[in-house]
């Protein structure tokens, strides 16, 4: 089975997932991302790289931060913009996956970003777009379901080498709810791929996925023996949903027992970062003092979030 | 009609030949084994050279979709499918729409068949009206009219008391009572074996507690109320002891395998191919050889294909929304012989798991073998030959396997049912 995110020459015709990329692609999309972190201080913040290209943000479910990460990228790239919120549109009136995306393509879209309720949405999309010969459209995949989240693994991967240099002698913390997390899941595979000696989970038993341990991950439940020396704690996102009912009691316990607190951030080593996908629960998986503190590298995720982006959808429209 | 096949390997399990013998049909039934009866004069000879004469077969689970979901599939075309694949018999499971659980249905639906006049049907009546698992069906009243059996097919019963009951009033007549064992709860939203695969992918798992938890109950259910309980589909290694155990315990219970479940695991999903999507789902590699060796030593007693055409627009989408299920007719020869092959047994254990093995499950005395006096369904194939999966040689109008652009073993030339030739490989081929 070959990989459907590489052409035949092996280079990037897809964004789908990091878990299976090439360490040297991933090295390579940091790479070309460096550069473009110094155009957002440029009083012209263009580059010409995409321009006549029109990118479609195909948004199947609801996001403001991502979709507009995107846009902004598309843009200081010089890439026309369309943005669709199809939950809101054509699904409700029963079009399916596929149709929407033939009618975007005979609007001559040159690039899809996706984002998807369902695991694997962007495999179908790409797979259709290679069984119809149109190889010259290219998908990004901004989140499908608990799936994956490349693009968001590989900014944190940018925030980390940025702040930390080198991955081979790291110890990274990814914490709170790993079942649901599209993030953790690129997270983690972007790290292992990166040569990341150490990476630990740490959450309730409810919380992580089955069998977890043969990602290339170390298993704790408690914070206090997991955040013990580690240079990097990524915290995770628990969706409101999650926080009463079979997976969790409350969200108080949760906070009580997985939340980041200063307190408990003095356990990890004295330089360590702190991470947030974003949006944040404060007081549910991360103090404000945390949040707001001296180690805190969450805002600066966000700003390396677009250049990252721009490095992505450069890579595929050069070929 | 007077029919001689000649120069065959004749394969009966039931009657544990495996012989070049000549196989002589008069008046729909079998007139003579080896043997031409007296006076007999054939106005048809077959030359079965190379080939195998077999049973028709016998598949313990076919949905034809009739009535409901005529824009998946037709009895007129999974009949044909059933030809194709050499199958003479066909378990209905109750999950139509409306469901099979009214006298008035199954006989519609056998007098449909009948009319049709291909393979037998028999229908598996539903457990509880509507499979709601509230109320019982008329269970008496719909083995007059056809049902062989009583299932819930993919719909477990949540209230225990109503499956005991249920089990309690079928053991009254003796009817037998066929289930997937599923916990509803533990399988709720699941989509893939809760493993390493679905986890990597973020696909919602469906545990294998979720069958051995709803299995131990239907076995311990059994026990208590004298059920003669068939469990369909077995996915996990782990179920096969608990039957192993509630056999040794005087349980009446027999168990059929998929057979896509002889050969698929859940890395064969790859990269999310809604093809392996199905229902149970396909478990771990340990899994699969397990029922793989049960099958072959006979712990599992049959195999099924558990047909379910699906219409591409329901495959086409997202894994998880996709809907479950696989066209299987087709394919329960060439698989069955795949699996024996990779055992070394013999082509007769092969047959038997389609033929008098399925038969005894489903209460089929006058097929899946071939006595002088049975019906004259027979199933004529090359065992050597292979043919390449394609979805221009499916009959079904269901193309949904994940055996697509594979080379399989196997091919039926003849198959005949009560004696008329309803299929012929080289006519469909001049065709």
């Amino acid at each position: 089975m070959r990989n459907p995110q590489l052409n035949k020459h092996g280079e990037l015709q897809h964004l789908l997932t990091l878990d299976g990329l090439p360490r040297g692609i991933i090295t390579q999309i940091l790479d070309t991302a460096a550069p473009f972190t110094e155009v957002a201080e440029r009083e012209v913040k263009k580059l010409p790289l995409l321009r006549g290209k029109s990118v479609f943000n195909l948004f199947f479910e609801n996001s403001t931060r991502t979709r507009t990460t995107f846009e902004i990228a598309a843009k200081r790239l010089s890439a026309d913009v369309i943005n669709l919120n199809v939950s809101t549109s054509s699904t409700k009136k029963g079009e399916t996956l596929l149709d929407t995306v033939d009618n975007l393509c005979a609007m001559q879209a040159d690039m899809f970003v996706v984002r998807h309720e369902s695991s694997g949405a962007p495999y179908l999309i790409a797979q259709h777009l290679e069984n119809t010969g149109r190889d010259h459209i290219h998908v990004v995949n901004a989140g499908d379901g608990r799936h994956a989240h490349p693009t968001q693994g590989l900014l944190d991967m940018y925030t980390i080498r940025h702040y930390k240099k080198e991955f081979h002698n790291l110890t990274v913390a990814i914490v709170g709810d790993v079942l649901h997390s599209r993030v953790a899941r690129s997270q983690i595979a972007a790290l292992t791929t990166l040569g990341v000696p150490e990476v630990r989970v740490i959450g309730p038993k409810t919380l992580l996925p089955t069998e977890v341990e043969k990602m290339g991950v170390r298993v704790f439940h408690s914070m206090e023996e997991g955040l013990k020396g580690v240079d990097v704690v990524m915290m995770l996102r628990l969706q409101n949903e999650r926080m009463n009912g079979a997976l969790l009691p409350s969200p108080q316990e949760f906070f009580k027992v997985w939340g980041l607190t200063a307190e408990k951030l003095a356990l990890a080593k004295p330089d360590a970062i702190v991470m947030h996908p974003g949006p944040m629960n404060r007081g549910v998986e991360i103090d404000s003092a945390v949040a707001d503190g001296g180690q805190a590298v969450i805002l600066p995720q966000v700003t390396f979030g677009i250049a990252v982006r721009m490095a992505v959808m450069s890579m595929l429209g050069s070929h | 009609m007077t029919i001689h096949i000649k120069n065959g390997r004749l394969i009966d399990p039931a009657n544990k030949i495996d012989a070049l013998h000549d196989l002589f049909i008069a008046d729909g039934k079998i007139a003579g084994v080896g043997t031409a009866p007296e006076g007999f004069a054939a106005a048809k000879t077959i030359d079965a050279s190379g080939y195998v004469v077999a049973p028709g077969l016998i598949d313990l689970a076919a949905r034809l979709r009739e009535p409901g979901f005529e824009y998946k599939a037709t009895l007129e075309s999974e009949m044909d499918a059933a030809m194709a694949g050499g199958i003479t018999s066909l378990a209905i499971p109750p999950d139509t729409d409306p469901v099979l659980d009214e006298p008035g249905l199954v006989e519609m639906l056998c007098y449909r068949a009948k009319k049709l006049n291909r393979a037998h049907v028999y229908p598996i009546g539903a457990l509880t009206i509507g499979l709601k698992g509230e109320q019982l069906s008329e269970m008496a009243e719909l083995v007059e009219a056809g049902c062989v059996a009583f299932s819930q097919a993919n719909t477990p019963i949540l209230d225990t008391r109503v499956l005991a009951r249920a089990m309690q009033y079928a053991a009254t007549f003796g009817f037998r009572v066929w289930l997937q064992p599923l916990d509803p709860y533990l399988s709720k939203g699941g989509v893939a074996h809760d493993g390493e695969v679905a986890s990597r992918l973020g696909l919602p798992g469906i545990p294998a507690s979720a069958e051995i938890v709803a299995l131990y109950t239907y076995l311990r259910l059994a026990r208590q109320t004298g059920a003669r309980l068939h469990i369909t589909r077995v996915s996990c290694a782990e179920s096969l002891d608990l039957i192993e155990k509630a056999r040794t315990d005087g349980v009446d219970v027999t168990c059929d395998v998929a057979a896509h479940h002889l050969h698929l695991s859940d890395l064969d999903i790859g990269y999310f191919n809604p093809h392996c999507h199905v229902v149970p789902p396909f478990r771990g590699q340990r899994d699969r050889l397990a029922l793989s060796k049960a099958l072959a030593d006979g712990r599992i007693n049959a195999i099924c294909s558990d047909h379910t055409p699906v219409d591409d627009d329901a495959k086409q989408t997202p894994f998880s929304e996709s809907e479950p299920g696989t066209t299987g007719l087709e394919l329960l020869l060439p698989l069955t012989l795949k699996w024996a092959q990779e055992h070394q047994l013999p082509l007769i254990d092969a047959v038997a798991r389609i033929t008098s093995e399925a038969a005894k499950i489903a209460g089929i005395a006058k097929g899946g073998h071939l006595s002088v006096g049975a019906r004259a369904d027979v199933c004529i194939f090359d065992a050597d030959a292979h043919q390449l999966i394609t979805r221009s040689m499916l009959k079904s109008q269901g193309k949904n396997t994940p055996f697509l652009g594979l080379e399989l073993p196997g091919k039926v030339r003849y198959t005949f049912v009560e004696g008329t030739l309803m299929y012929d490989a080289g006519q469909y081929s001049r065709s």
